[in-house]
């Protein structure tokens, strides 16, 4: 459970990590710096189980890998948008960073409010208001992506079974 | 039914007769690349593989463009990451100061890459190669770790959105980046979100190569999988001289489906500008005339080639940066700053009171070389004009063709360029 910290749509990746911290990639360092210029008491309140919501085209922009890092080393539990861009969705999942993509929990979750997300069955649960949303399911690749425990760990077990 | 030319070159190396749009395959790859930036991470993530050599020396590029040469001793501890890696595996493609420029500039300009191609980079603007006709998509490190060293990688097919431009003629100084500026101006930055945009019509079969690589480059701020021309005449000539190995050429069949068509008649576009802070945010130069700017920046990845150059310096010639702006000047790799050195052309620059510089991403991503100060504003030739994308995040980004930044860099606000050219 944890609080949940509302953005608009279209927040970029020069947002979510700003390209004057990319001359460094430890992952503690990109999480100090996290979504700073959307939101700069982000970096230094954020709690461990605090949840991003987004809304369309969440990620947009740039390939850097350092955005999804960024948020899964601010110990942020999971992304809740209504759409993601492309790498950004791909990345996240490469990493096991879970994001999930549910347009009524955004329509349903005020800034502030406090939010589980159950992240095998997808559920989201607005415990402020007492409601509940169902986020779309990974497609079956996708879920032995996150099965495997990210890309890497898939590529490593399927050259064994090879 | 037909297949488009992204669905023909992802089954070709997938190994299938034909593939259809939301199914996901394995496919291999041609080329795998990284920069400065997603280099080190990838680098990183491939140690974790446990492999010891990348899939094939010659299918992998390092290019470091984004912080060099470095602006800092962090910067440079990540470039000499890059660096040993490169020299470790023997990769054939990977240049150092002097010789390296910004890496979609540089990859076609040295025939890496091909017609026909299959490439995933680990930076977004990867989708520039589709302007020869290849499918080329941008990924994360981790993808491309996975990449260097299976020659492998998963796709799901895009749908293709198919965008006509009807007519040769087009309005003075109208270049490819108006085109995709207005197409993203109609669709917005998440229009062709997960698709492939395939470029065609009379308009496109006028425009020269550095054009299409400009609008291709520009198809991610799309939020386009790709963007794919097919090949033809222009093209055939401009990779004869520069490739190495064979190449394939795919045309779309003309049974082939699309997800939606666009049309657009080539003479009814105007000049672009796109305002803050977003690449959907167009208007006509006219309505953005009069706005002033403290920087004019003129290079990247998407305007940094020959012609970029050619038009800046006809604009420029004979005539003054305005006193309050600094105008600078990034050619994208090295052969195309010592062609311009050739023809005369950084010597206007540097008279007409710009700053010309060696080839490197610098301002674009706010890197380093003229980044923005608070409150401040740049009409710039690159891609991207997010929030703090130059600099600080209370400073300002407009995007415009090359012609549109020289002469407002000339009048010291955005300016249609008949104004400075007629005018003196
Ligand atoms: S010039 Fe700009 S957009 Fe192009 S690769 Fe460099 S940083 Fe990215």
């Amino acid at each position: 459970m944890g609080k949940a910290w509302k953005f608009g749509h279209d927040i970029d990746t020069d947002v979510i990590i700003p390209a004057r911290y990319l001359n460094r990639f430890e992952p503690e360092f990109l999480a100090d710096h996290c979504m700073e210029d959307a939101d700069v008491s982000f970096a230094k309140e954020v709690q461990a189980g605090d949840i991003i919501v987004g809304g369309k085209n969440f990620g947009c922009g740039s390939s850097r890998e350092h955005a999804p890092i960024a948020i899964k080393a601010a110990k942020v539990k999971a992304v809740i948008a209504e759409s993601y861009a492309r790498i950004f969705y791909r990345n996240a999942l490469n990493i096991g960073m879970p994001i999930l993509e549910c347009p009524e929990a955004v329509a349903g979750i005020e800034n502030g409010d406090q939010v589980d997300v159950e992240l095998i069955t997808g559920q989201i649960k607005n415990l402020t208001k007492g409601t509940t949303f169902q986020a779309r399911p990974f497609p079956s690749f996708m879920q032995d992506l996150i099965k495997a425990g990210g890309l890497i760990s898939y590529v490593k077990e399927n050259r064994k079974n090879a | 039914m037909g297949m488009t030319i992204s669905e023909k070159i992802l089954a070709a190396h997938a190994g299938l007769d034909r593939v259809v749009p939301g199914e996901i395959v394995n496919a291999k790859l041609d080329l795998v690349l990284a920069n400065d930036v997603t280099g080190p991470v990838a680098i990183q993530e491939f140690a974790k593989l446990g492999i010891h050599s990348v899939f094939d020396k010659e299918k992998v590029a390092m290019v470091p463009d984004h912080f060099t040469p470095n602006k800092d001793i962090a910067s440079a501890e990540q470039s000499k990451i890059l660096r040993n890696f490169a020299k470790e595996q023997n990769l054939k493609y990977y240049w150092e100061a002097g010789r390296v420029g910004i890496e979609h500039c540089l990859l076609p300009e040295q025939g890496v890459v091909l017609p026909g191609d299959l490439i995933i980079g680990a930076d977004s603007h990867t989708c520039t190669y589709g302007a020869l006709g290849a499918f080329a998509t941008g990924v994360g490190s981790t993808d491309c770790a996975a990449g260097m060293a299976t020659g492998e990688a998963w796709f799901r097919v895009p749908e293709s959105l198919k965008f006509v431009f009807n007519g040769s003629k087009f309005q003075p100084w109208v270049g490819g980046k108006d085109l995709i500026l207005y197409i993203i101006g109609k669709i917005g930055v998440d229009g062709a979100r997960y698709k492939a945009m395939e470029f065609t019509g009379e308009g496109i079969k006028n425009l020269s190569m550095d054009n299409r690589l400009t609008m291709c480059n520009m198809a991610i701020e799309a939020g386009a999988k790709a963007g794919i021309i097919e090949p033809d005449e222009i093209t055939l000539e401009y990779v004869k001289t520069r490739a190495q190995r064979d190449f394939s050429v795919y045309i779309s069949d003309p049974d082939a489906s699309y997800e939606k068509v666009f049309e657009f008649n080539t003479i009814d576009i105007p000049l672009q500008v796109a305002f803050p802070h977003l690449p959907e945010n167009t208007k006509s130069v006219d309505e953005a005339s009069g706005i002033k700017v403290d920087q004019v920046v003129i290079g990247s990845c998407t305007n940094g080639r020959l012609e970029d150059l050619k038009i800046t310096a006809e604009i420029l010639k004979g005539k003054k940066v305005h006193p309050e702006i600094r105008c600078l000047i990034f050619p994208g790799t090295r052969d195309i700053y010592l062609e311009a050195l050739r023809r005369g052309w950084i010597e206007t620059m540097i008279e007409a009171g710009a700053s010309v510089s060696t080839p490197t991403c610098g301002p674009c991503l706010g890197g380093h070389m003229g980044i923005l100060a608070k409150g401040e504003r740049a009409l710039s030739t690159t891609n991207r004009n997010f929030v703090g994308r130059m600099g600080h995040p209370q400073s300002e980004v407009y995007l415009c063709n090359p012609a549109v930044a020289a002469a407002s860099a000339v009048r010291g606000e955005i300016v249609h360029p008949r104004e400075v050219v007629n005018h003196g």
